[in-house]
């Protein structure tokens, strides 16, 4: 069989493909939101004085960045409908699964990236904070925290593209992002050559440009080092 | 719970076969992942230029890509372009060039992390270039390699669960099937979930015990 890269049908597939696009990055958009604030509760669950919360926080993160992205979609796409009350179907929505496993599983991520930075902090800002009478909450808000994030934001940074390349595995739940919307294309036209490979291009152009801006911010976030 | 239990028991003959292709998927990956690491690794560090060149696009286009959108590539359009290659090969492929493009440069960033004396001396010592990297270089490299280069086969092992997209009948796969049969979602998902963390578990003393080995005699100041 002979075949030919078809640009007539580029033309005709690439505004399909730009619009499910949109929901691969919404994906993003939320999912990594999500793994923001998750990571910051599992640190912070890890740093406590309890062993009785801070061992089975650790354990979690391990657990959670060990098994597969996939199986916890699977799981928490089937699973979250039978245990918890349905709160208005939100739990049926593949989307709102999907963008919650990825949070999850990228919250043990961030986690671990917060912790590095909260351990970069030296210990006489601790001190500080005490010594001027703060309350363990406001050492938190307004001295720790200030100082142990802007450090980290590159580290943050790799992972939002991570997070961003792990997007596609909604196709497994059907959520129409950017590579069901190509499989689909794929399957009706039997066309699956330009569809995969406008998508490949995609993510390729995108984390290109977001990795050259992280390095960008790195220069920027190493200057005001101790 | 007792009766879950014994669904468990009753389902791991099954899991198991799927295990087996799991572990198959991840030791074939691995193999293709360190021998990519060290040829695009060291091949950036190459001075002839197209050699550079080429080992920096296949990083590029790798690491840029999404594993999944990489595996289906290989699987649905290779044929297009006449290649016929089966779920398990396309499989092997994307995860050994998928890992192998993080590991390159994590044996990039090792060797030259190789203090510069040890080249000198090596020179010094009329090494040629290739006694110099195998005898010298990489042997001390290894040490600081293992550590990251743990952790991407950790991300290659939870990669394999992607080939159950392309129907290849490994662990998340034959799980899914029993899941639709019966229905019992958290017994089964929990099973192959507690799995793949025992697997992980076992790569990462493997990789601990590798640090250990290639480490012994190299306690002098200033090495690692």
């Amino acid at each position: 069989m002979e075949w030919q890269w078809d640009w007539a049908l580029v033309g005709h597939i690439l505004p399909e493909l730009a619009r499910a696009f949109r929901v691969t990055i919404a994906a993003t958009v939320f999912g990594f939101s999500l793994a923001l604030v998750g990571g910051l509760l599992l640190t912070i669950l890890r740093r406590s004085r309890w062993k009785i919360i801070s061992w089975p926080a650790h354990f979690t993160v391990e657990f959670i960045r060990s098994t597969p992205l996939l199986v916890q979609l699977f799981f928490i796409y089937f699973v979250l409908p039978i245990q918890l009350p349905d709160f208005g179907g939100m739990f049926t929505s593949a989307f709102v699964t999907g963008v919650l496993a990825l949070g999850l599983h990228y919250s043990s991520y961030t986690s671990e990236v917060y912790r590095a930075g909260i351990d970069g902090v030296p210990k006489g800002q601790w001190e500080a904070a005490a010594a001027l009478n703060m309350s363990r909450g406001r050492t938190w808000t307004s001295v720790v925290l200030p100082q142990a994030i802007p450090p980290v934001l590159p580290a943050l940074g790799n992972y939002l593209i991570a997070m961003f390349k792990d997007t596609p595995l909604l196709y497994a739940i059907s959520v129409a992002e950017v590579l069901t919307a190509a499989y689909q294309i794929g399957s009706q036209r039997f066309q699956y050559v330009e569809a995969f490979t406008i998508v490949g291009a995609l993510f390729l152009i995108v984390s290109l440009i977001s990795a050259w801006l992280i390095r960008r911010m790195e220069r920027w976030t190493a200057l005001p080092a101790q | 719970m007792l009766e879950s239990l014994e669904f468990i028991v009753r389902i791991l003959p099954v899991l198991f076969q799927g295990l087996l292709i799991t572990i198959q998927l991840t030791l074939g990956g691995i193999f293709l992942a360190i021998v990519m690491s060290f040829a695009a690794g060291l091949g950036k560090l190459s001075k002839f230029f197209p050699l550079r060149w080429l080992c920096i696009a296949y990083i590029e286009v790798f690491r840029g890509t999404s594993a999944l959108v990489q595996l289906f590539w290989f699987y649905y359009v290779l044929p297009f372009l006449g290649m016929d290659i089966t779920a398990f090969q396309a499989g092997v492929i994307v995860l050994g060039l998928n890992a192998g493009s993080y590991g390159a440069e994590v044996v990039r960033g090792a060797i030259q992390s190789v203090p510069k004396g040890q080249y000198e001396a090596a020179i010094a010592l009329n090494f040629t270039p290739l006694q110099r990297l195998w005898r010298i270089i990489i042997p001390q490299a290894v040490v600081s390699m293992i550590p990251p280069m743990g952790t991407i086969f950790i991300e290659l092992l939870k990669n394999t669960a992607l080939a159950a997209l392309v129907t290849l009948g490994e662990l998340t796969f034959v799980a899914r099937q029993i899941r639709d049969d019966t229905l019992r979602t958290t017994e089964v998902f929990g099973t192959i979930l507690i799995i793949y963390f025992a697997v992980a578990l076992c790569i990462t003393a493997v990789m601990r015990t590798g640090e250990w080995w290639f480490s012994r005699g190299l306690d002098r100041g200033g090495i690692r």
